[in-house]
């Protein structure tokens, strides 16, 4: 039994049902958060609390009619929410969920999992062009400035973790914070990971690229049935990756007060899901030059300073 | 397993994946072709106005700019920050001057209002 192709198909099987099935009760517990946020009971209608929702919604996208414009750029249309969800996925490998469980461990882990948040940009980006749509259009192009400005900033402050650690590899850098959890030496670069990390799921308050008031739905105006879900639990899965990323690089992981393991990762990602949940229904939305404004002349140069911080003190 | 061959199927099971779930949806979509209003491109119930090939503000690709500029510097960054211990004072020396510069670059681009949005 102790084939390693085995092994990586049991942890890769694991991780993706894992993930997707967290991605779609994370819709549900956001539609319950909503509702008691706004001292109402959300969705409790199939199933015990509503428990059953996430697969009602599944059968209803699945039998939906599929339009596809005869005016849209066909290919480009159905590419792009496959894309969304393939980059999604992708930063799932490299995420050591416990101390001996991680689908595989590369050493230049971090930089894959940018290069994936990066290549999600082209699926919006193709998404609002493809549509033939003027929302979709807009809601392309601010998502696309938004996702690289904020990357930039993301990217700086992820520079901070790995002087620390010195090593690009997840694992390692979880390692590393056994002692010490990179959320206080590296607190400015964990409050720019955490703006951009909001900026770069596209959630409250930068939901620009969705702006229902302005731009209708925004890239994913004209889609409909499952591709439209893909948009929608792309997004979720984003949050997930996001959540997870965000336990393995300020918040030690799998290590804890006692016994290191799964349960301590699964606790700090719920709490940073939560934390997402809670900013989504408590701030309005940036203004898109706030927004620019934000992450140019205020998160980019507090990056550089941390890292300048950093370098200073590990150098001393 | 190699590592990047255990991430090579990784990802070829993620395309599976999202393959997968949009030919279910295919398959078992409700039948029967959309037809009038249903092809019309959704603005809000009117009639669409024009042409989507608007005109959109040229801000946007002076970020893309900017941001080629500093995503090089990120990707510089990573195997400085990797080996800074081993190569000491120097390389962060090195390291703020070239990034003094690209700051110089940034200076600029805040001055001339490219940042500035409106």
């Amino acid at each position: 039994m102790n084939h390693p192709l085995l092994g990586f198909l049991t942890a890769a099987g694991i991780v993706f049902f894992g993930v997707l099935g967290a991605a779609a009760y994370l819709v549900l517990a956001e539609r319950k958060l909503a509702g008691y946020f706004q001292e109402r009971y959300g969705p409790n209608r199939v199933g015990p609390f509503g428990l059953l929702q996430p697969l009602a919604d599944l059968i209803k996208l699945v039998f939906k009619e599929e339009v596809v414009f005869p005016q849209s750029n066909r290919w480009l249309y159905l590419l792009a929410p496959g894309i969304i969800a393939v980059m999604a996925l992708l930063p799932l490998a490299v995420i050591p969920f416990a101390p001996h469980f991680a689908v595989t461990d590369i050493n230049v882990a971090l930089l894959y999992v940018l290069a994936a948040a990066s290549l999600g940009t082209y699926g919006v980006l193709l998404g609002g062009w493809a549509s033939n749509n003027k929302y979709s259009l807009i809601g392309g192009l601010r998502t696309a400035n938004q996702m690289i400005s904020y990357e930039i900033a993301m990217a700086l402050a992820l520079v901070g973790v790995v002087l620390m650690a010195g090593s690009l590899s997840l694992k390692d850098i979880v390692a590393a914070q056994q002692h010490l959890w990179y959320l206080i030496p590296q607190f400015l670069g964990f409050v720019v990971f955490l703006v951009s990390m909001f900026a770069e799921t596209n959630r409250a308050p930068f939901d620009l690229p969705e702006a229902e008031a302005e731009l209708v739905a925004g890239y994913h105006t004209e889609y409909s049935s499952m591709k439209f879900a893909m948009f929608f639990v792309g997004e979720y899965i984003h949050m997930v990756v996001a959540a997870a990323l965000m336990t393995a690089l300020y918040l030690g992981g799998w290590y804890g007060p006692w016994k290191p393991g799964f349960h301590w990762f699964a606790l700090k990602m719920a709490l940073v899901l939560y934390l997402m949940i809670w900013v989504r229904w408590t701030y309005p939305r940036f203004r898109f030059d706030q927004l620019m404004r934000f992450g140019w002349k205020v998160l980019i140069p507090l990056a550089l300073v941390n890292l300048g911080i950093t370098g200073l003190v590990l150098l001393r | 397993m190699g590592a990047y061959l255990s991430l090579a199927v990784f990802v070829l099971v993620a395309v599976a994946i999202a393959l997968v779930t949009m030919g279910l949806a295919i398959i078992l979509r409700k039948r029967g072709r959309p037809e009038g209003e249903k092809y019309q491109n959704y603005e809000c119930g009117e009639v669409p106005q024009g042409t989507p090939w608007i005109r959109f503000h040229a801000g946007y690709y002076l970020v893309a700019l900017i941001f080629i500029l500093f995503d090089v510097e990120a990707l510089f960054l990573f195997p400085w920050a990797l080996t800074l211990k081993h190569l000491g004072i120097l390389a962060f020396v090195e390291m703020t001057v070239f990034v003094v510069i690209l700051l110089l670059g940034w200076l600029y681009a805040y001055k001339k209002g490219a940042i500035e949005w409106v």
